[in-house]
């Protein structure tokens, strides 16, 4: 806000392009009969037009609450408690019911976990492109939004005449391209997608995971891929940001973050994985995830931390971004590596 | 030395229509053997519809061969008496991709767990069957207090696939069926379950048939494996020669297509080609997605075996002696 202020009084120098979204301290509680359980604590990003953000962590680890609090989707008894998604300089979650409803998929766009058997078995795919659309210009003619259905759907590499058929006729891969086209239809400044490949195999993987590339570069939109897979982060992202028990623990440019994690997690997550070198070696991370019931003190992660020392099991380790624009939220790291 | 699995040229085909019958041919004449004495791991690979959840079903007895015969343990499993039937669904045991789709809502996990213990007269007290039970979970790195006598929908994937996982360990079956078990599981923890299936195999001797479209896992855990498309064998062998060096240009894509976490290492050198619904029978299936189709690819292709533990059926490698197809576990080193 203050920066359109700023600008409207007095010419600026020319400034680097701002980001199409900034998310701002956002958080989520679920209240539940056992206690309250802090889903999202203060996680802050941003992200500019074209870059592909990658949020890695376990299950429970906040990852698709992220996606919900962004959609501002969130059901009770999960409450967003506070923060800002500012996109295109504007703050979703000041919109009133009606605002949002439309910034949805305009704006920001969500492909749910297994968006693909979302689909309604009993009605064309087009009838479905169709309703997104009239959902926001009631006022478009027929032809016109059929026209954009066919186009969304030549982009995804899906023959138009998947407007006339019905999901079941479609493979597994056609039907997650279908829920991309459909994503995409108004161009949104951010799509969200996640875990869009998780039920497919590898080769459908990389086409849906190439389409969505593809995609993202027609509209400049700012992607954000939510999952489990570090190696198609690797493939796939520019940034990876590290979860754990609903705090952002690391967000490193891709290259730095697999060549040196900073977080003790984010190095137990990576060398997890397995390679063509390390054959037979299974290397798990030791203990569980915390129950967000019951979270340790200070930092949440000092119990599964090989490398923890007193403060961290006492003080919860502060959010620092380095120089470099790294950031990273861990007691044993104060400067670049 | 007497085999524990052998399956001789089983094929399922799958007819559909009345009038004009389309029949799919899911599998077609797989030659398998698995060996008591040598407990091993053998991957299943292929994309969806290569027919090995076919494989399986065929295996746990779920559906029968339309020709072929599967024996276990000598007995041909289509015609066990009540008896042996018990035995073999406690000695052949599954764990299966959805951990969603196994459990019963209405009923809490602990069911999951009890049902074969009762009937499998595994405990004769309540102590002793808790005490199992407990056991199990631990193997597979759950907390007994955090899971039993919680309801299905109130945990997650991950802690579901495990419960799966856990219930196999319980029976001390002989065979695992294990349908891509960790497809829905978190990666951090995948390599636990992974970890826990070798052990079943290195140290209670159950051979494992790891079924899965996931190439890396696949190398990591298992000795041998064969590649799946359309119901048809395209090359198999030790994992390190059929990862490293496949020469099969379908176990090319595949390979090629793993996303692996090495940035230097990147995606997409072999362009996909679309899959064309491909009706006309013989013939190399893989034919019209590949590159490097030829003319004689319209005839089915032998296996040619490249080395000791490495075949592959594909033209391009016809300079190399011919194995017969029932003759494939040969090549897969146990």
């Amino acid at each position: 806000m203050m920066t359109a202020l700023d600008s409207g009084l007095r010419p600026t120098p020319p400034r680097p392009v701002p980001p199409v979204l900034e998310v701002r301290n956002l958080e989520v509680t679920y209240y539940t009969d056992l206690g309250r359980a802090k889903a999202l604590d203060d996680v802050s990003f941003t992200l500019h037009a074209g870059e592909k953000l990658g949020m890695v962590g376990e299950s429970g680890s906040g990852k698709s609450t992220l996606a919900l609090a962004m959609m501002r989707m969130i059901k009770p008894p999960g409450r967003i408690e506070g923060g800002a998604v500012i996109v295109g300089g504007e703050d979703l979650q000041a919109l009133d019911e009606d605002g949002m409803r439309h910034a949805r998929l305009s704006r920001i766009a969500y492909i749910p976990q297994g968006a693909m058997n979302s689909l309604n078995p009993v009605t064309r795919i087009g009838a479905q492109m169709v309703d997104a659309i009239r959902a926001h210009s009631p006022r478009e003619s027929r032809s016109a939004v059929e026209d954009r259905c066919r186009a969304a759907l030549r982009s995804v590499d899906l023959s138009p005449d998947v407007f006339r058929m019905y999901a079941h006729e479609l493979s597994g891969g056609m039907k997650q391209r279908v829920c991309i086209a459909i994503g995409i239809l108004l161009s949104p400044a951010v799509i969200i997608a996640d875990e869009p490949t998780s039920a497919l195999d590898v080769i459908t993987q990389r086409q849906v995971m190439e389409t969505i590339d593809k995609v993202k570069d027609e509209i400049n939109a700012a992607v954000i891929l939510i999952g489990h897979d570090m190696g198609l982060m690797a493939q796939f992202v520019d940034k990876v940001g590290v979860m754990y028990a609903g705090r952002l623990v690391e967000i490193s440019p891709v290259r730095a973050m697999f060549k040196t994690p900073l977080h003790p997690y984010s190095e137990a997550l990576i060398s997890s994985l397995p390679n063509l070198d390390n054959k037979g070696v299974f290397q798990g991370i030791p203990g569980l995830a915390p129950s967000l019931l019951r979270l340790p003190s200070g930092c949440a992660f000092h119990p599964r931390c090989q490398r923890a020392k007193a403060e961290c099991s006492a003080v919860r380790p502060a959010v620092r971004t380095l120089e470099s624009g790294r950031v990273v939220t861990c007691h044993l790291v104060d400067r670049e590596p | 030395m007497s085999n524990l699995l052998e399956l001789r040229n089983v094929s399922k085909v799958y007819q559909r229509g009345l009038v004009n019958t389309k029949a799919t041919i899911a599998l077609n004449t797989i030659s398998l053997t698995l060996k008591e004495e040598e407990p091993t791991i053998l991957t299943v690979a292929g994309e969806s519809g290569s027919g090995k959840t076919t494989l399986a079903m065929l295996l746990l007895g779920f559906i029968t061969p339309t020709t072929g015969e599967i024996i276990y343990k000598g007995r041909n499993i289509t015609t066990l008496s009540p008896a042996e039937r018990l035995a073999f669904r406690r000695e052949v045991q599954a764990v299966f991709q959805d951990p969603f789709a196994v459990f019963n809502p209405f009923y809490t996990v602990d069911h999951l767990l009890t049902v074969p213990i009762k009937r499998f007269g595994l405990a004769r007290t309540r102590k002793e069957a808790r005490a199992k039970m407990d056991e199990a979970l631990t193997a597979v790195g759950l907390r007994p207090e955090d899971v039993l006598g919680r309801f299905p929908h109130q945990l997650s994937g991950g802690q579901r696939q495990r419960i799966n996982v856990a219930r196999a360990l319980l029976l001390k079956p002989r065979l695992l069926v294990a349908d891509e078990p960790v497809s829905m599981v978190d990666a951090s923890l995948r390599a636990n379950i992974l970890e826990t299936l070798r052990n079943l195999q290195r140290d209670h001797g159950v051979s494992i048939i790891y079924i899965t479209h996931d190439l890396t896992t696949a190398y990591h855990i298992s000795k041998s494996i064969i590649v799946l498309y359309r119901g048809n064998v395209m090359e198999g062998g030790d994992v390190d020669s059929v990862i490293k060096t496949p020469q099969h240009p379908y176990t090319q894509l595949l390979v090629d297509s793993i996303p692996w976490p090495n940035l230097d290492q990147r995606w997409g050198e072999h362009a996909i080609m679309a899959r064309e619904d491909v009706t006309a029978s013989g013939g190399c299936p893989f034919r019209s997605r590949c590159a490097k189709a030829m003319p004689q690819c319209e005839s089915r292709p032998p296996l040619y075996r490249l080395g000791p533990h490495h075949a592959t059926a594909c033209f391009l490698s016809v300079d190399h002696p011919e194995v017969e197809a029932e003759h494939l576990s040969q090549v897969l080193p146990t």
